[in-house]
């Protein structure tokens, strides 16, 4: 068990190995000249209008709440479902409640206007 | 036939029958083996998306009526491989004002969720690099990283057009992942395993897809805005965001953004063959030959709905994903629950 997750993270030095090998080989071969007018911000032409970094639209974040209800629901529903036969009415009726709870939940997020693109 | 059937399982056997001969103890062999199967999935990455964007520009040629590329080598075979060098002596032009760390690390680490993807896909019985006990649920989590670079790649620009690209990604990929996960409960439900080779062993006998008709649609439409493609493809929207998220990226760094994009779609596919259409199961050809067909004809079907449909709108897209998928995973995970109680107790008189 430990020794495939061992092997996970050799995949993840692996990938990012390939991405840096990639870049470096590219660096190599590629010309590099800079001068300032090639560096600027592109935005069609246009002189660059004020921070880019600034907050903005809330909506985006309602979406990340929501969300982050309905990820939390799947972690609990996954083991749920793969004992779904074993365990009989009692936890079929048990989930639907649980499930039941989340969708006026989400029908009180619908109502407000959550999930209304303003 | 039974020998071209585990040729890859052979091989890997003799590998390490060669590697224990040579006195190297079990935990070494296992981590020589990662170094093999990182070969073989970075292998595969590169060809999938060597082949399959040729084969989608051939075939969007064809679905406009032209011929799409044909010049460089036999009907247009070699552009890819020009497009690649090319890509690869192409200037790495960093805007002055970016975030330079953030905006070198996204195209490092876009390109890590989809190598961990790949390792759990069975491409044949036994044919998976890792089959992890924990499956399905290991691969929604990995590929639900691929949200930070992208986020990464906005921030870091310090462009409007890269940041409102990267916010509708982020927004647009957590928005479908939901129903994406709850499709894939129905298929769990039923085969009670959430590891992959079980899954495709619980489809000996009839394809999820006949089970699960509903649940196989909300993959296909989640599947399409997961890895940001036409009609979902907002995140890039040339026609309002000139390149979206990639604007201020050049050379082999938007390459690595492009080969991540290739190969997710393939990923998806893949998973879309695993979860519904049966696996490797099927008739006088090898396992891997069956998974390989039923994985192109899914992402031919991709490329189809691509080319096909227009872009839709923001406010559409999220109320599409939130008001239409979500309560239609919903309802497929209660019938499903519902149907399998049935089918194992009967109506009870």
């Amino acid at each position: 068990m430990l020794v495939q997750y061992g092997i996970v993270g050799i995949l993840f030095l692996g990938a990012l190995a390939f991405g840096g090998a990639a870049m470096i080989l590219s660096r190599l071969l590629q010309p590099h000249r800079p001068y300032p007018k090639k560096l600027e911000t592109y935005e069609c032409g246009i002189p660059t209008q004020g921070p880019t970094w600034v907050q903005f639209k809330t909506s985006y974040f309602l979406f990340g709440l929501v969300f982050l209800i309905f990820d939390i629901e799947t972690i609990f529903l996954y083991p749920w479902a793969v004992e779904f036969q074993n365990l009989g009415l009692f936890a079929i009726i048990e989930m639907f409640i649980f499930l039941i709870i989340l969708i006026i939940g989400f029908w009180y997020a619908w109502k407000e206007g959550a999930l209304k693109w303003r | 036939m039974e020998f071209f059937d585990n040729i890859f399982v052979i091989a890997a056997q003799w590998i390490r029958d060669t590697l224990a001969t040579l006195g190297f103890t079990s935990i070494w062999i296992e981590m020589s083996m990662g170094v093999v199967y990182l070969v073989c999935i970075l292998g595969i990455c590169t060809l999938a998306a060597l082949f399959y964007v040729l084969y989608e520009r051939k075939l969007a040629g064809y679905i406009q009526y032209r011929p799409g590329p044909n010049r460089l080598g036999p009907h247009g075979w070699f552009q890819t491989v020009a497009d690649a060098i090319k890509l690869l002596t192409k200037e790495d032009v960093v805007p002055a004002n970016a975030d330079k760390a953030i905006h070198l690390l996204a195209p490092l680490f876009i390109f890590v969720p989809t190598v961990l993807a790949l390792a759990v896909i069975p491409f044949g019985k036994g044919m998976a690099a890792l089959d992890l006990n924990l499956g399905i649920f290991y691969l929604i989590a990995v590929t639900s990283l691929s949200t930070i670079p992208i986020f990464m790649a906005g921030w870091g620009s310090n462009n409007k057009y890269s940041l409102l690209g990267s916010m509708r990604a982020v927004a647009q990929m957590v928005s479908y992942e939901v129903p994406l996960v709850f499709s894939l409960l129905g298929v769990v439900m039923i085969a009670q395993t959430l590891q992959l080779q079980g899954i495709v062993e619980a489809q000996s006998k009839i394809w999820f897809i006949f089970l699960q008709p509903l649940g196989f649609i909300i993959y296909i439409i989640a599947a399409i805005a997961e890895t940001n493609r036409a009609p979902f493809d907002l995140p890039e929207g040339e026609s309002e965001l000139t390149a979206g998220v990639y604007t201020e990226y050049s050379g082999m760094k938007w390459a690595l953004f492009f080969l991540a994009e290739y190969c997710n779609l393939f990923i998806v596919s893949a998973v879309g063959t695993t979860m519904f259409l049966g696996g490797w199961h099927g008739p006088f050809l090898p396992g891997w030959a069956w998974f390989l067909i039923k994985t192109h004809l899914l992402f031919s079907f991709f490329i189809w709905v691509r080319w096909t449909f227009p872009r839709i709108r923001v406010d559409q897209l999220m109320s599409f994903g939130w008001k239409v998928l979500v309560p239609a995973a919903l309802a497929n995970l209660f019938l499903t629950g519902i149907g399998i109680y049935i089918f194992n107790n009967g109506l009870g008189w």
